[in-house]
């Protein structure tokens, strides 16, 4: 071969490469359907907010004061988001460390639903911040307040992206067929996963140690000083949860992708996520108890907080740990998604109790998200959706990764 | 190792130095790392008159816009346009002003709780915030008990305002404006530890003009500026549920448990990988 030749056929392999990309990004399905229609308008009108935010300040889209400086952006997409993104590192650690085989299945979409969920659960956070171009100071070390919880949170934010990455990176080389690369990626899984989860566990922490700050805001139904152990443990049931739910989404709307003797599998798996979830959700319900008599809780029964407390006690935390029990005694899976709806409600109840409900209940003026504020969290979340689909149509997520990716 | 009388001895000595070192440093809350003694500001509410002077000096000293305070006002909070704010309060004896602004607390929740070291206490005392760090995220306003920090909201390049103590005339060696312009000297700059002693001998020789009791001196674990007043303070409202220990504290047991487990838990996980892997072998047919 001489040197044109070389070229040639480099430039050759470039275009195909080109090629393929630009042909990924085509519509592989319909585009005119009904879910299409209703959520495209959203999205760009979500973005359009976004643009119009950082263009005039968070005064012009937000309702947040000098009484609620945490507005709907971060209590829902960060705070109660990242607990319900749980299921990557509880599945990993069952799968790769534990070695079960049982929820191999859901690994994969598990995980790409993790790494999906922080990636834009760290946008919004990032909308919400007022100086986002200052965000580097805190990897550049300007200065590196490590005395600061979300310090903390930060940076095993950041490094878990980077573990989730790492964890889902072999799914990417052997959509682009990069086999040697897949070989490698598929080598370094054990670190990211080791590391992953300890990440997690701190973090998820980390989420409920920022509120141990705020002693004398929140409503003593729901500041306790176990806080970070308790959002530890709802990141747990929370993210299985919501993994029964992605599942039995995706499942019936990719069906097609997946082998019979996955489907077989797929009653199996959902109810064996719902005896983790019912103990999970049992050792929640045993430390709230602990705590309500430890704090003298009784005093505040029968009042209008005491009731809304309990009401997402016992309407959705013990009630779908029931639930759950009994759809595990029964292998019922229809029964583990609806348990799995409640608690996830009962998850978002709580979070939003702690960040804005019930933080700071004297203020003058409460806290209402705004319409602009409302769809901006919604687009968020559908993008997400729409770049989840796009990657379970081209990458091997459910279905099987071709032959040559096997057994390394 | 062999332990003769002498050893034993020094021995015990410097473990009494040790332990005394410590106790030093225990109490010393009132120090910055450094060693050099905070300073800090005495209020004295039975002195001012609320006549807002402090509200025009703040916003002179500090370039910003000027107060525009209507005749007898109605009460009002701070926000972003201001530092400082003077309130009167109809109380049992009386009329009486209360000027609220940062309280530069020895231990701050708001420097705890930044994570790009943008609230910063400095070792003079005063805590100031640092607009070259600060990326906006308001976890400071989350943290702080007495709700100071307050956000540019309508800026698209926001600023978070609070008292800064005048650090600037502090490093020309003046005192705060606040302090400097008040016609009735309700406002005393001076080292904290003198101004508790200040503060003690007043009440001490005026107990019937005086509540006994120093806000400031124990809340939030100390703060450097602090109040005497009066009238009981929950009648001004003072929030009297503030906790004695400082806010820091209620973070330092997670954050100590961070390293161990960063370090111990991939340990224990790699030990539980290898723990588990060859049994599983057994079950591979299984797998799907």
């Amino acid at each position: 071969m001489n040197q044109t030749d070389t070229i040639q056929y480099l430039d050759n392999k470039e275009n195909k490469t080109w090629r393929f990309l630009i042909s990924e990004l085509k519509p592989k399905t319909k585009v005119f359907t009904a879910f299409n229609i209703i959520t495209l308008p959203i999205i760009l009108l979500g973005i359009a907010l976004i643009v119009y935010r950082f263009m005039h300040g968070l005064e012009a889209v937000t309702n947040l004061s000098q009484d609620v400086p945490w507005g709907i952006w971060k209590a829902f997409n960060v705070v109660v988001g990242v607990a319900m993104a749980g299921g990557a590192y509880v599945l990993v650690f069952m799968t790769h460390v534990l070695h079960i085989k049982r929820y191999e299945p859901v690994l994969k979409i598990a995980v790409l639903n993790g790494l999906l969920a922080y990636v834009f659960y760290s946008a919004a956070l990032v909308l919400e911040l007022g100086r986002p171009l200052d965000i580097f100071n805190v990897i550049i070390g300007n200065d590196y307040g490590v005395s600061s919880i979300l310090f903390l949170v930060a940076w095993h934010f950041m490094l878990y992206i980077l573990c989730l990455f790492l964890e889902f990176s072999p799914s990417i080389a052997a959509w682009l067929n990069a086999r040697k690369m897949h070989k490698f990626l598929t080598g370094i899984t054990l670190v990211a996963v080791v590391f992953g989860i300890t990440l997690s566990v701190l973090h998820q922490g980390g989420i409920g140690a920022l509120f141990l700050l705020a002693k004398d805001k929140i409503h003593p139904l729901w500041y306790n000083n176990y806080m970070p152990l308790m959002f530890v443990i709802q990141s747990v049931f929370g993210g299985l949860s919501l993994v029964v739910v992605v599942v039995a989404i995706s499942w019936k709307i990719f069906a097609f992708q997946l082998t019979e003797k996955m489907l077989k599998a797929k009653n199996d798996i959902l109810v064996g996520l719902a005896g983790i979830c019912s103990v999970g959700l049992f050792s929640y319900v045993f430390m709230h108890i602990i705590i309500f008599v430890h704090e003298k809780y009784f005093a505040y029964m029968g009042t209008g907080w005491g009731n809304w407390y309990l009401l997402e006690m016992i309407g959705l935390v013990i009630l779908p740990m029931f639930l759950f029990m009994y759809s595990y005694k029964t292998k019922n899976a229809a029964m583990v998604i609806v348990s799995s709806v409640i608690t996830l409600l009962g998850i978002l109840v709580n979070r939003l109790n702690v960040s804005l409900i019930a933080y700071n209940i004297d203020a003058p003026v409460r806290y209402v998200p705004t319409w602009q504020e409302l769809t901006v969290s919604l687009a968020i979340i559908l993008i997400q959706i729409w770049v989840f689909r796009w990657i379970i149509l081209r990458m091997p997520v459910l279905r099987n990764a071709p032959d040559w990716a096997k057994g390394h | 190792m062999y332990l003769n009388r002498r050893t034993f001895f020094k021995a015990m000595g410097a473990t009494a130095v040790a332990l005394s070192v410590g106790k030093v440093s225990a109490a010393s809350e009132a120090f910055s790392d450094n060693g050099t003694e905070l300073n800090g500001m005495l209020y004295d509410m039975s002195r001012c008159v609320g006549c807002f002077g402090c509200e025009y000096d703040c916003a002179e000293a500090h370039e910003a816009e000027m107060p525009d305070i209507p005749r007898n006002p109605p009460p009002r909070k701070l926000d972003e346009t201001c530092r400082t704010i003077v309130n009167k309060h109809e109380t049992s004896i009386g009329m009486v002003a209360f000027k609220d602004q940062c309280r530069h607390c020895s231990e701050p929740a708001c420097t705890a709780a930044c994570l790009t070291m943008a609230m910063y206490k400095t070792k003079e005392g005063p805590v100031i915030w640092r607009e070259d760090k600060c990326m906006g995220c308001r976890y400071c306003m989350i943290a702080c008990p007495f709700d100071i920090p307050k956000f540019e909201y309508k800026s698209t390049n926001p600023k978070v305002v609070k008292c800064d103590m005048c650090v600037k005339r502090l490093v020309e060696d003046e005192i705060p404006a606040c302090s400097y312009f008040c016609p009735e000297e309700a406002l005393t700059y001076g080292k904290r530890s003198d101004l508790i002693k200040e503060a003690r001998k007043r009440i001490i020789e005026n107990p019937d003009t005086y509540i006994d009791y120093v806000y400031g001196e124990h809340e939030a674990g100390g703060t450097s500026w602090m109040y005497i007043s009066p009238v009981p303070f929950e009648e001004l409202g003072f929030n009297m549920k503030i906790q004695k220990k400082s806010y820091p504290g209620l973070t330092k047991g997670f954050i100590s448990s961070i390293a161990p487990v960063d370090l111990l838990l991939p340990t224990f996980l790699l030990g539980v990988y290898q723990a588990t892997k060859s049994t599983s072998t057994i079950n591979e047919e299984d797998a799907i």
